[in-house]
């Protein structure tokens, strides 16, 4: 299989917890990616996870960045780079989707807008986890946060139809369950020039009160109840890439602690969500 | 060559000649020129540089900040509320070493709104690690952007080269344009050994522990220290090749004086007005704060200690205080000399000759300590 013979550029000794979706996304992005690369961390997990001086788990480049600025710090290097005549270097903004759905909303999208040539990573872990688990604009209807601790009332951000809005050349969804899906839209977002955004489903076992061992199952679930759509636009055209099987919502929201307040309402209200998203999609698709 | 050019266009003309390979900035006024000359040059590929129009002063800094940690030179300049925006990230490019040049027209801060000059901008950032120096004409404001690129470089500390607001800004003088060759005789092409590299790959400020953390904070304050001898050196190095030479602290009439003014900025130039014709009886001098940031406590502490006493013209206040160079001139002088502060002009207010020969008077009346606001 090709996982194997690509390359590892994440080596060991990271300081996630057992079982983070989002070092698992980073063993395969920076896989998929290879190492001519630069990588933009603004803060996040990924802040701690990457290591404290002098130790480091991967092995190209990294420069951390303040909370909502790391597209423009990319912007930055990736206008050094081409002065320098190095255009074969990707530049890759890893970023939680703190940055990415609220404080660094702006800098995405005028990043998006100016058509800047990076690809821009949110690992979606649905909340603020390295402060400890409070809500962001991204955390889904129903669940349990630090500061919603009777769950919250508002759906996530459709931050995939905000980034189509942009009109960018690349726009993908992954998850861990699916490798072989995320390093192929990786690669291919390698080879695209312009504003790539690739979304990545990050489980995060603290936040969303799981097992260490249920991060690969739980990604696998979101896919298959349809509530996270593993897709990709290319030049505006929606292809899906995984047809789910439409396992009952439940079957995902069971297993974790952050919905253990939901009512059968809730359920309902979240099985509506998908049955509207879905009907979007296949209308789109065609 | 000799050209009639505002501040803005001699900042945009020095730009255009250390020839940065990134600049971003973002509109205010009374930068905006600034910026706009150099995005129509940009524009006509009459300079190198990659102009990227950002949507705030914040990712304007960022945007250099990463051109900058990649190894290449890069530009931005602001005013008032677009630096305030940019605080996180000034903090940022100090911790990170990065030698950035960036150009503040100097202006008021709101609320309420007040687009006029004052220092409030510059000196409210003063504790972010940047290095600060001040213009009094067009030709500082030109003459100081390869200046400050030669000591950022050498010194791996960013520079804030403040201009007044309109007063400089907007007012066209006669101003000896540099050139080329000049420049390149004076400054080096960059090379920053911690640029990002795959060859070499390495994380740029990862955590640090606190033992080290605190260490990197010392260096930090140690390198500013040694960066004045780097200033001096390089005023030095311009004055050989230009002729127009730059000391850390200037002076006017102060020979024999038994008092004078402390100004930074182009306020300077209406002091030395008054001083030649509205003080006939006294003899009284002009010092001319040029480095705010590393602060010259020993030129200060030389040249002041003999007065009987100063007046700090201030236009910038820390409330509940008092004027924030009068702040810094007290510590420097440490009593050697009685240092009274008058606020001078927040936001515009004109200052005129004959102000100056009043706040003297009032200074006269009145003990060490109690604020002027003129
Ligand atoms: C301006 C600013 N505000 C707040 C913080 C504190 N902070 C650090 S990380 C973080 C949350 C990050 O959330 P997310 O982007 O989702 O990444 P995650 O921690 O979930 O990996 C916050 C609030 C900060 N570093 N900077
Ligand atoms: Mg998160």
């Amino acid at each position: 299989m090709e996982l194997k013979r690509l390359k590892e550029q994440m080596e060991p000794g990271h300081l996630a917890c057992a079982g983070c979706g989002a070092a698992l996304a980073m063993k395969l992005a920076t896989k998929a990616l290879g190492e001519k690369l630069r990588v933009v961390i603004p803060a996040s997990c990924w802040s701690i996870i990457v290591g404290r001086h002098p130790d480091t788990t991967l092995k190209v480049p990294v420069i951390h960045s303040t909370f909502e600025v790391a597209p423009s710090i990319a912007a930055g290097i990736r206008a050094a780079l081409d002065a320098l005549g190095q255009k074969e270097v990707t530049v890759m903004v890893w970023a939680g989707d703190g940055s990415t759905y609220d404080i660094g909303f702006a800098s995405l999208s005028a990043a998006a807008e100016r058509d800047e040539d990076i690809i821009y990573v949110c690992y979606d872990n649905e909340a603020y986890m390295n402060t400890g688990i409070q809500r962001s604009s991204s955390t889904p209807y129903g669940a349990w946060t630090t500061t919603t601790p009777y769950g919250k009332r508002k759906h996530k951000k459709e931050i995939i139809e905000v980034m189509k809005a942009h009109r960018i050349p690349y726009i993908a969804t992954a998850t861990v369950a699916y490798p072989e899906d995320m390093i192929r839209k990786f690669k291919k977002a390698k080879e695209i020039r312009g504003f790539r955004f690739i979304l990545v489903l990050s489980p995060c076992c603290p936040g969303w009160g799981i097992k260490e061992s249920e991060t690969v199952l739980i990604s696998r679930l979101a896919v298959e109840s349809g509530l996270f759509p593993l897709l990709e636009i290319e030049k505006g055209k929606l292809s899906i890439t995984h047809q789910p099987s439409f396992i009952p919502v439940k079957d995902y929201i069971a297993p974790q602690k952050r919905f253990a307040a939901l009512t059968e309402k809730d359920v309902r209200e979240i099985e509506e969500l998908v049955r509207q998203r879905w009907e979007r999609l296949r209308r789109e698709e065609a | 060559m000799k050209a009639v050019i505002t501040g803005a266009e001699a900042v945009a003309h020095a730009v255009r000649v250390v020839n940065p390979d990134v600049i971003s900035a973002y509109p205010i006024t009374p930068q905006t020129h600034i910026i706009e000359k150099l995005a129509e040059l940009s524009e006509r590929g009459e300079i190198k540089a990659k102009f990227i129009r950002v949507e705030a002063e914040i990712s304007a800094i960022a945007v250099v900040i990463g051109a900058t940690a990649q190894g290449v030179r890069a530009f931005t300049a602001t005013s008032s509320h677009g630096l305030l925006y940019m605080h996180e990230l000034l903090h940022w490019t100090a911790g990170g070493r990065l030698p950035v040049v960036m150009a503040v027209a100097n202006r008021a801060v709101g609320a309420p709104w007040n687009i006029w000059c004052d220092q409030q901008d510059m000196l409210s950032q003063r504790d972010t690690g940047w290095m600060q120096v001040f213009a009094s004409s067009a030709q500082e404001a030109m003459d100081l952007i390869p200046i400050s690129y030669l000591v950022a470089e050498r010194t791996f500390l960013p520079v804030m080269v403040g201009l007044d607001g309109f007063i400089l800004s907007h007012t066209a003088e006669p101003t000896e344009l540099i050139t080329p060759s000049e420049v390149e005789e004076f400054l080096p092409p960059p090379d920053y050994p911690l640029r990002l590299s795959h060859h070499d790959p390495f994380t740029l400020w990862p955590i640090l522990e606190p033992n080290l953390y605190h260490r990197q904070r010392y260096d930090l304050f140690k390198d500013h220290q040694k960066a004045l001898k780097a200033w001096k050196s390089a005023f030095k190095r311009w004055e050989e090749i230009t002729r127009r030479g730059y000391r850390a602290v200037e002076t006017y009439n102060t020979e024999g004086a038994k008092a004078a003014f402390i100004t930074a900025g182009a306020v300077s130039d209406t002091v030395k007005y008054a001083l030649d014709n509205l003080f006939k009886n006294e003899k009284v001098g002009l010092v001319k704060l040029r480095l705010f940031r590393p602060f010259p406590y020993d030129d200060i502490r030389e040249i002041c200690a003999p007065f009987e006493k100063v007046i700090v013209l201030d236009r910038a206040v820390s409330y509940g205080a008092e004027g924030i160079f009068s702040q810094e001139i007290r510590s420097a002088l440490g009593g050697a000399c009685p240092v009274q502060c008058c606020v001078i002009s927040m936001g515009g207010k004109d200052i005129t000759p004959e102000e100056i020969a009043a706040v003297y008077e009032k200074a006269s009346k009145i003990p060490e300590g109690v604020v002027i606001w003129s």
